[in-house]
């Protein structure tokens, strides 16, 4: 069962069942992941902004250059608008971020390497952000949909085509997170397993690969929570400031 | 190229996997919908709280320590700036003093050396008047005395020559002819005692 590379994303229950109505909210190693995740993110950040000094100390440069890193993302993309939206954004990042680099230690559990937590922090921007848009711009946020300097018989295309692309832009955001946790998680699963089945001999390969791949896989979680926080900024950039 | 090994080898692990563990594999967990409720239920409770405490506690705060620490350092280095302006007005004060007090000093000097000189030349002046009035009153007295001494001389010389030829004699000469020949005499060896 061990050897499965899909077995690292079985989630158990921890505890007894916990049923709300016929909803089960039972407490299982996500949701242990979660709040270990969030708990860290929290601890990190208190200890960082406890003392001020004017030399910081390492927690303290920490958690000020964390946050000068993304408020600096935020206006690069979203311009000074997007100001009131900027602790979302923070954690938001540091969540996948954390979550992302737990999931890199041995036997533990990648909450972002699944589908539906990936799509559930999708939604919540995606209608985040359309709430933001038509708040900002009423109907004339619908305008998003109709690019300028297109000729009118291509219109009702490029419009189709661009309702498309805005709805699919949650399933596009948190298949790109899910999937490249999985596939990387998976690969080093399987690299793990060529190392036993090849035994002393030639196992070397593989595990030189996997070490290779370690490195890759803390660069991607890096980048993948990255690219959730930028793509994020450039939706809300959309919603903010109407450039079509 | 590194991207296409990497999901060829995905693919193909799939497939191995298939093979291998065809018996006991489920699929993908993740489209299993058991515990899809309980990870949304749970993403919600502690992404919230985390939003919730960093937004509200944390953020502002360390927000707050960058925005001091600027303003402390654009204040420090305002206040070096300041210190450094001050420093150099103090600078150029100090020059202007001590160019002034120097060309004070040369003024002074020069003002005192004309007073002394003026006060010698006056001096010297007095002193040389004295001097001149002195010497002039002294030429005065010598031509009085050399004009008057060869009368008296010849007084003399005329009574003791007088005396004299009385003793001798025995009796009174005309004492106008004495005087007649001393004069004669005085005269002719006048060059001789006076260096006239």
């Amino acid at each position: 069962m061990a050897a499965n590379p899909m077995s690292q994303f079985d989630v158990y229950r921890i505890g007894p069942e916990i049923k709300i109505g016929a909803f089960d909210i039972s407490f299982t190693n996500a949701s242990l992941f979660m709040i270990i995740s969030t708990v860290s993110i929290l601890l990190v950040f208190n200890f960082g902004s406890k003392r001020n000094s004017v030399l910081p100390n390492k927690m303290q440069l920490l958690a000020e250059l964390s946050y000068t890193f993304v408020a600096k993302m935020i206006s690069d993309t979203a311009g000074s608008k997007a100001k009131p939206y900027f602790a979302f954004i923070f954690s938001l990042f540091m969540f996948v971020l954390f979550c992302n680099m737990f999931g890199m230690i041995p036997y533990t559990f990648t909450v972002t390497s699944h589908i539906i937590v990936t799509f559930i922090l999708a939604s919540f921007i995606f209608i985040g952000v359309t709430i933001i848009g038509f708040i900002k711009h009423g109907f004339g946020y619908l305008k998003l949909f109709v690019p300028s300097g297109v000729p009118a018989v291509l219109l009702p295309l490029i419009v189709v085509i661009e309702i498309i692309s805005y709805l699919s832009r949650p399933i596009s955001l948190s298949v790109r997170l899910f999937a490249n946790m999985m596939a990387g998680h998976t690969m080093m699963k399987v690299f793990g397993g060529f190392v036993i089945s090849l035994g002393l001999v030639g196992g070397w390969l593989p595990l030189s690969f996997s070490v290779a791949l370690t490195g890759l896989e803390i660069l991607v979680a890096f980048l993948q929570a990255y690219v959730f926080a930028i793509l994020t900024c450039i939706y809300l950039n959309d919603a903010l400031n109407l450039h079509h | 190229m590194i991207k296409k090994i990497y999901f060829q080898s995905i693919f193909f692990s799939f497939l191995f996997l298939k093979e291998a563990f065809a018996a006991e594999s489920g699929g993908m967990p993740q489209l299993n919908p058991e515990f899809w409720i309980s990870q949304i239920f749970w993403l919600i409770l502690t992404f919230g709280t985390m939003y919730v405490v960093l937004s509200k506690f944390i953020l502002p705060k360390i927000s707050n320590n960058l925005e001091s620490r600027k303003s402390q350092i654009l204040e420090n280095i305002e206040a070096a700036e300041k210190q450094r302006e001050d420093s150099e007005a103090k600078l150029k004060e100090y020059d202007e003093i001590i160019l002034k007090s120097k060309s004070e000093a040369k003024t002074m000097f020069n003002q005192t050396r004309e007073k002394v000189l003026k006060d010698i030349m006056a001096k010297k002046e007095v002193l040389d008047q004295q001097i001149d009035d002195e010497i002039n009153k002294a030429e005065k007295e010598i031509e009085v005395l050399r004009v008057s001494a060869p009368d008296k001389i010849n007084k003399i010389a005329i009574e003791t020559s007088s005396e004299l030829l009385e003793k001798l004699i025995g009796s009174g000469v005309n004492s106008s002819s004495i005087s007649a020949i001393v004069d004669d005499l005085s005269k002719r060896n006048g060059d001789k005692y006076y260096g006239n």
